[in-house]
């Protein structure tokens, strides 16, 4: 316990440090942070033995609200939790009905809703601009409307303060009876109920929760790349949120920032020394930790402490 | 407060043409420990489905303190205050034994908080003592996965316990423990159930604990009631020893 709060810290100053020193890469550790945020989400519905393969649908919901008001509101501390809201309402709306469903319904479930949105995304084209997909308008940060350079600091700064945030937030919600409870509907979901407990109402929380976590991740991906395409709600984008929960670990809320900040540190580099052949490099990554490395990165690091 | 806890009536529950319930009529008495007997497959299990809200009777009626309880889910029969434990112990198994008590704590005094931990430390004293009754806290760290048969099932039912529950429904405790631990089970058992208070009803194969234990037998033979009453008497019936127990003693 003591050892993952020194990991976070030191983490927290290495990703500072490096995007300091290497401008270019606070680009890329912003989306790391974003996505990290959103696979906090993934990690809690996995905690339940529940995989959702839909789940970049809330990012891109959170990433389109950021798109649609931006030119009307360009207030970043508001477009946020509008973000949040948005996805966390429609996380509730098909909530209610997914949590129903267990194991490979929950998971394909969760891929039929993604790809209807991807669909509306790509084909309402007088609201969405289909595939081109919408700019997002100039933004304000409280008021200020700061140079690029600027904002690009600003915006990784509240990523990294919601990252950590959020890595609070789950670590003590896993740790509560709630947590614990939504754990227990991998192993024993029919004790639950006859503990008088609806585990469909604490799978729900966890949901929605992840729900809002995705809307989150997808705003500060609207707000990085400034650019939003339906990209954002495919299902190789759910994948990839999947592939991090795994490569990270869920053995803690270190583990989807360790997998996304890995994740998108192979990818650069990957794409930079052989061009095509990076998904090749992210299988065969993947396949490794899947065979060897079960925990993610997180489950390597505790396990050298352990040793 | 009637004399009568749990009144079932004519209760009918057939699978295909297998009649598992076939006109069960019985009364479970404020305090009492009832045992049921009888050999395999003759329906005790079902009539605990049935009565923990598991299994809906296609006939019949059950009420718990004077209230009908047919047609609720378990969740709701559980906070009525019917408990159960299963022949199969259900515990969290990726949780240590001191999280599964405490779960159970925790579900009846409230498990709808995000963000304080179950092991809080008032949950976590209350979670020990239980354990502690159960002669359970030697193994509190550990994972429910890890502990022997004996263990488990004591753990399956200190969490039925935690809830409370005035009406305990204990599905063969006993089974599947070496014979060295049973009258340690059991005298446990009844040690923490007789300090509740709690009205129980266990369905057990060994007749030496049922001779010692329960204030009634009933056996259960092909759905129906084959004999009800003080264990002197039914267990001495010749009908009984011929058709039951002898079965049962081979099961
Ligand atoms: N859910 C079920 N589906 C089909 N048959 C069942 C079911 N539950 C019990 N049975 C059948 O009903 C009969 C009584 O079973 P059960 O109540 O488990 O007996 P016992 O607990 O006395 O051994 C058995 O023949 C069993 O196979
Ligand atoms: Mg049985």
């Amino acid at each position: 316990m003591k050892r993952e709060s020194l990991l976070a810290a030191l983490g927290t100053l290495a990703l500072v440090a490096c995007a300091w020193a290497v401008p270019w890469l606070k680009f890329i550790l912003t989306i790391a942070l974003a996505k990290g945020i959103a696979v906090l989400g993934i990690l809690l519905l996995l905690r339940a033995g529940q995989v959702s393969f839909g789940h970049s649908m809330f990012l891109a919901l959170g990433a389109y609200t950021v798109a649609f008001l931006a030119p009307m509101e360009s207030e970043a501390v508001l477009l946020l939790p509008a973000a949040a809201l948005v996805a966390a309402g429609f996380g509730l709306v098909i909530g209610l009905f997914l949590v129903r469903y267990r194991d490979i319904f929950f998971g394909m479930l969760n891929l039929a809703f993604a790809m209807v949105l991807y669909s509306l995304l790509e084909k309402l084209y007088s609201l969405t601009k289909g595939t081109d997909g919408i700019r997002v308008a100039a933004l304000s940060f409280a008021g200020t409307e700061p140079e690029r350079g600027t904002q690009e600091w600003i915006v990784f700064g509240i990523a990294l303060g919601l990252a950590i945030l959020f890595g609070l937030l789950v670590r003590f919600y896993l740790a509560s009876p709630m947590g614990r409870a939504l754990a227990g509907i991998k192993t024993r979901e029919t004790r639950l109920e006859f503990m008088g407990v609806p585990a469909r109402r604490v799978l729900l929380f966890a949901y929605v929760l992840s729900a809002l976590m995705g809307g989150v991740g997808g705003a500060l991906i609207a707000m990085t790349t400034r650019h939003v395409t339906p990209q954002i709600a495919y299902w190789t984008s759910s994948g990839e949120l999947v592939f991090i929960a795994i490569l990270g670990g869920a053995g803690s809320a270190l583990g989807p920032f360790l997998g996304s900040v890995a994740f998108e540190l192979v990818r650069v580099y990957a794409a930079a020394a052989v061009a095509e052949a990076w998904q090749m490099i992210l299988g065969a990554v993947l396949l490794l930790v899947i065979l060897f490395a079960p925990g993610g990165v997180w489950g390597l690091l505790s396990r050298r402490w352990r040793a | 407060m009637s004399e009568v806890l749990l009144s079932a009536k004519g209760l009918r529950l057939a699978f295909g043409g297998v009649k598992a319930a076939d006109g069960i009529d019985l009364d479970v008495r404020h305090g009492e420990f009832l045992a049921i007997i009888g050999p395999n497959g003759a329906g005790k299990t079902t009539f605990i489905n049935m009565t923990t809200g598991y299994l809906r009777p296609q006939a019949g009626r059950i009420e718990f303190d004077g209230k009908p309880i047919l047609g609720l889910s378990p969740r709701a029969i559980v906070r009525r205050g019917i408990g159960r434990s299963f022949q199969l112990p259900q515990l969290f198994s990726e949780h240590t034994v001191l999280e599964n008590a405490a779960l159970a704590i925790a579900a009846r005094r409230g498990i709808w908080s995000p963000l304080t931990p179950l092991l809080r430390p008032r949950w976590r004293d209350e979670a020990m003592d239980l354990l502690d009754r159960f002669g359970l806290r030697a193994v509190a760290e550990s994972r429910a996965d890890a502990l022997n048969e004996g263990a488990r099932k004591l753990a399956d039912i200190a969490m039925a316990v935690a809830l409370e529950p005035s009406l305990l429904l204990m599905d063969e405790p006993t089974s599947g423990v070496a014979a060295a631990e049973k009258m340690v089970i059991v005298e446990t058992l009844v040690r923490v159930l007789r300090s509740t208070g709690v009205t129980a009803v266990f369905v057990e194969h060994d007749m030496d604990v049922v001779a010692r234990f329960a204030d009634r037998v009933a056996v259960w033979s092909q759905g129906r009631i084959a004999a009800l009453g003080p264990p002197g008497e039914v267990l001495a019936d010749p009908k009984v020893r011929r058709e039951v127990i002898g079965i049962a003693a081979d099961a």
